[in-house]
């Protein structure tokens, strides 16, 4: 493989302090490669001779194929491949749940952006031109694009044929899957309601928007293989969907992780591995390809945009008597992982509060839309949207603030979910929320302040277009409760290998793990675990691949609880063998060897008493010790598929928000000033680290509430604003300051008692945000993001 | 086309770019300098953002033909422009030409190892030091455009107010941050830079 750059961040080492362990707000060892342009993302590989690979996208959301003719395309100069559905070497589906989505559409398109039609040629324009040379023509059929639509008895079906295990579940087949909670008789708990409230909200489609595009290089190997550096969530579940696609074992597709640009569930589905492994299968030609910002906001699955309709019911004294719902998820036209969101809005739908009495419904679409999947939050974020509004309608009801409201209704250890299942570790609801609020407010009328105006400070900011005449100020809470790690009987694993060896005369530990580090730090934590365990100052982390067992995905705040854990696993026996060894060797000169409880510290044997027994570098001497251990939170099971009650979740996640917001009521605007967060983690494997992961989430929130949205055109199913341009982001002017308080109430079933921190954070965001402008404002305010023209009611 | 242009201090000769290619596919492409960043390719995001004569652009809206003649620095370059700034021209950049990592220098940039968490043995800007220390850096994908921002501002403004250090940065786009650590980094290298003035 002369002349490849891969892209992985490879062997970084950690420094020589003895410190550095679990607890400590330890810098990254990515950090120089990454400040100097060096850190190899995926978009950044390189190799001698390579062509680049182009898709072409589907103009219209559902058509039949009649016919697509390449040869126009195949004539230009430069191009060495054009490959449709018929050139496919193996299956021509693949999925993560289930094998639904076409690696080039065959037949049918069933939504806007889907890849009909791959080139290579010997520079990105000239792929690109071809690309447009591809002639297709589609016979349009109508759109599916909604409940109504989709559900109605006579509508066309996204998928004629389903073969997936919730087709037979489903009362038709356009849903993808649904899931009830049926817990006591909310009919009866709701004639003990003093008040009763309901309310209709809608969350919309919001994209990662992860700043490195899907990107990645693919190297034909001799051996009829591939070896494959993309930017991955999760490598062993690519593998496993692109073997079949290429028609190879498994053991002939070799992943390499490339620098990661940010995922936030983006990188949960295949994007382009199969593409340019087909690409460069064909021509034989390592094949590099790169999305554009266009192209990306097609080429991965958005947050489900959502339905809610909820119905709580309360007593004058302020205790929640029933809630009802039912939840509407637009899956889009491919499954993804839209089953998983669906349990976990329908589990997570009544939020961190207490009510016996439910009746839940949530369901997933099949639509003509964008697919939906995995996004930070996964299915909690819409419904903490929404039950969060209705606790401040039913508050405002019954004239209570709505954080002692929120409190007194708050759950706690011991609160039973309404899927049945206990909630076993701390759960500091009313806590959270007394924190958020304790804090001292911001000056109003900051643009005013002593200092002089400055209108940068004012909603608008820059564009000077008022001097506040027309400015309120808004506060608002929210709190939210999300399921850490893969739920409902997942097997969920990580595996890693430790290797202890003596090198240039210092015990130096090797952590070799497939995991993902998409920006969130893990690499930081590993080391640091790793060091705490065996009591060494370098720790190596080796690259990502796949010649070590599964990780599992990073996502679902699970990798520091996951692989944190298989580190600490493999550590712990790593450590016996270490002192095994040593028994050996100097057993006979130390009574301590036999009697004592030893430890590693410092590079050294100690006892638990303090005295030094030896050092790591004479037991070990020109022996490694080398160890690959998986672990396993504990079992969960599935939700029963009518009553929903089951346990199903292994660990829940808790964060709060107060928002404080200023609203030009007249241009419609709206600045955050302040978004503070108070969250439980846990332990706090590197605080550093985790507040940046709170902040990050947070800001996502406050996105959604105010600019973010992938707008479909409900006639056409046609997305309107794929670049960013048009799909707007926080940018540093949008965000406030994001005080971050967090606690560290152990979970006694997790690794240190960590508590996954990513993504909770990113549900309470953007209700807050919401309830602090209808606070300012007095409007009703339902739906996400809010707009200039909801606030002035043009 | 033939575009002639200086790259972190180093006369360079790009051959056969198309009259299409953006400055930022030369540089990544062509020259091996993949340190700017490709998120948009539209002006939207800074992730490209190079100083060209000084200005800082966003290089994925420059066509190349528009650098001729012209310096480019990127963040390959950028601590050695800063100590050059800080030696040579206290207070001002370099537009001699004469400053700058040798393009062979640049291109043996694939991963390399790293013996330390804090930078020892890579010298790094100010700017670059603050956003390690700060933990303003996640994923790292804005991190270059940004870091050229900044470090311009700095140079121009070196006690930077929040208000300034938002507005210079406001076309830089980071969605892992929250940019409150970017702040905090900013703020941290104006420190830093006026306790050695
Ligand atoms: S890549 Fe140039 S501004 Fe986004
Ligand atoms: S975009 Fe990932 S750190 Fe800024």
């Amino acid at each position: 493989m002369a002349g490849t750059t891969t892209g992985i961040p490879a062997n970084v080492t950690q420094g020589s302090q003895t410190k550095g362990g679990v607890g400590e707000s330890m810098l990254r060892p990515d950090g120089t490669l990454k400040v100097t342009g060096e850190f190899a993302y995926s978009s950044d590989m390189w190799h001698e001779e390579m062509l680049w690979g182009q898709v072409l996208r589907s103009t219209v959301a559902h058509a039949e194929i009649v016919s697509i003719d390449t040869s126009e395309a195949l004539a230009l100069s430069g191009v060495y491949a054009v490959l449709t559905a018929d050139d496919l070497p193996a299956a021509k589906n693949y999925g993560m749940e289930y094998q639904d989505t076409p690696v080039l559409a065959y037949g049918k398109v069933r939504h806007h952006g889907e890849p009909v039609a791959l080139v290579a040629a010997d520079h990105p324009e000239t792929a690109r031109r071809a690309a447009a040379k591809i002639k297709v023509e589609y016979r349009e059929l109508p759109v599916i694009t909604d409940e109504a639509s989709a559900t109605a008895p006579d509508a066309i079906l996204v998928h004629e044929n389903r073969g997936d295990h919730h087709a037979g579940h489903v009362p038709h087949p356009n849903i993808v899957h649904r899931q009830p909670i049926i817990r006591g008789n909310a009919d009866e708990a709701a004639k003990k309601a003093d008040v009763i409230v309901r309310g209709e909200y809608t969350f919309g489609m919001q994209d990662q928007a992860f700043l490195g595009p899907e990107s990645g290089l693919a190297v034909p190997a001799e051996d009829g293989g591939v070896d494959l550096y993309v930017a991955t969530q999760w490598l062993h579940s690519d593998l496993k969907q692109i073997a079949p696609c290429l028609g190879l074992p498994e053991e002939k597709v070799r992943m390499t992780m490339a620098g990661i640009g940010g995922a936030f569930g983006g990188r949960e589905d295949i994007s382009m591995q199969i593409l340019a492994s087909v690409l460069a299968l064909r021509t034989s030609k390592p094949v590099k390809m790169v999305y554009n910002r266009y192209e990306s906001f097609f080429g991965h699955v958005h947050r489900h945009p959502a339905k809610l309709y909820y119905e709580h019911g309360a007593t004058k004294d302020g205790k929640l008597t029933h809630m009802k719902c039912k939840i509407v998820l637009d899956g889009g036209a491919y499954m993804s992982s839209t089953p998983s969101v669906v349990g976990n809005a329908s589990s997570l739908s009544v939020g961190p509060y207490v009510v016996d009495d439910v009746e839940i419904e949530a369901i997933g679409l099949y639509t003509n839309n964008p697919p939906c999947g995995a996004m930070r939050g996964f299915g909690a974020v819409q419904a903490c949207f929404a039950y969060e509004a209705q606790m401040d309608k039913v508050a405002a009801k019954l004239g209570m603030d709505p954080v002692a409201f929120r409190q007194k209704n708050a759950m706690e250890q011991g609160t039973i979910m309404p899927t049945g299942q206990p909630v076993d570790s701390p759960a500091p609801v009313a806590e959270l929320l007394r924190r958020v609020k304790a804090r001292p407010l911001p000056p109003v009328r900051q643009w005013e302040s002593s200092e002089g105006a400055d209108v940068r400070a004012l909603p608008g900011g820059l564009s000077n277009t008022t001097h506040g005449e027309g400015v309120v100020r808004g506060v608002g809470y929210a709190v939210g409760i999300k399921n850490v790690g893969f739920s409902e009987g997942f097997d969920d694993y990580s595996t890693a290998k430790i290797r202890l060896e003596v090198i240039n005369g210092e015990a130096v530990a090797t952590v070799h793990t497939a995991a993902a580090e998409v920006g969130q730090g893990g690499v930081t934590i590993h080391a640091q675990i790793a060091r705490t365990e065996l009591g060494v100052q370098q720790v190596t982390i080796a690259p990502a691949d796949t010649q070590v067992g599964s990780a599992g995905s990073t996502s679902a705040g699970r990798q520091t609880y996951m692989t944190g854990g298989a580190i600490k696993n493999s550590c712990e026996i790593v450590r016996e063998k270490v002192l095994e060894i040593g028994r050996r060797k100097f057993g006979s000169y130390h009574p301590a060897w036999a009697n004592a409880e030893l430890l590693l510290e410092g590079g050294k044997v100690v006892t638990d008493g303090g005295e030094v027994l030896t050092t790591l570098v004479e037991v070990l001497e020109d022996e490694a010790v080398e160890v690959e251990e998986e672990f396993r939170h504990r079992p969960t099971e599935a939700f029963d598929l009518r009553t929903g009650q089951g346990n199903g979740h292994v660990q829940y996640a808790f964060a709060a928000h107060r928002a404080v917001v200023e609203v030009d009521t007249e241009l419609g605007l709206v600045k955050v000033i302040e978004l503070a967060c108070a969250q439980d983690v846990g332990k706090a494997v590197n605080p550093l680290s985790v507040i940046g992961q709170i902040q990050g989430g947070t800001t996502q929130g406050l996105g959604v509430a105010v600019m973010e949205e992938i707008i479909v055109d409900p006639k056409t199913a046609k997305v309107r604003n794929p670049s960013f341009t048009d799909y707007l982001l926080p940018t540093i002017l949008d965000t406030p300051t994001i005080p971050v308080d967090y606690l560290e109430l152990a979970d006694p079933n997790a690794p240190y008692g960590v508590r996954g921190i990513g993504e909770a954070p990113t549900l309470s965001s953007t209700p807050a945000v919401l309830a602090a402008i209808r606070n300012a404002t007095g409007l009703e305010l339902d739906k996400t993001p809010v707009r200039p023209e909801h606030l002035t009611g043009t | 086309m033939r575009v002639n242009f200086t790259v972190n201090g180093r006369k360079q000769e790009a051959d056969d770019v198309w009259e299409g290619e953006s400055l930022l596919y030369v540089l990544r492409e062509r020259m091996g300098l993949p340190g700017s960043k490709n998120a948009c390719e539209q002006g939207e995001c800074g992730s490209c953002t190079v100083r060209l004569d000084g200005v800082p652009v966003c290089a994925c809206l420059v066509a190349a033909g528009q650098a001729e003649g012209r310096e480019v620095t990127t963040v390959e370059g950028l601590a050695d422009y800063a100590k050059h700034r800080q030696d040579a021209h206290p207070g001002g950049g370099c537009a001699s030409g004469a400053c700058g990592t040798s393009l062979q220098d640049a291109q043996q940039w694939s991963a390399k190892g790293q013996d330390s968490q804090t930078g020892e043995g890579t010298e790094l800007s100010p700017i670059q030091q603050a956003f390690i220390d700060a933990g303003a850096v996640q994923c790292g994908f804005c991190t270059p455009g940004l870091l050229v921002a900044a470090d311009e501002l700095l140079e121009r403004n070196d006690t930077p107010s929040d208000a300034d250090i938002r507005e210079a940065l406001s076309g830089n786009l980071c969605r892992c941050t929250g940019y409150e650590k970017i702040l905090d980094a900013v703020r941290l290298a104006a420190a830093r830079q006026g306790e050695v003035v």
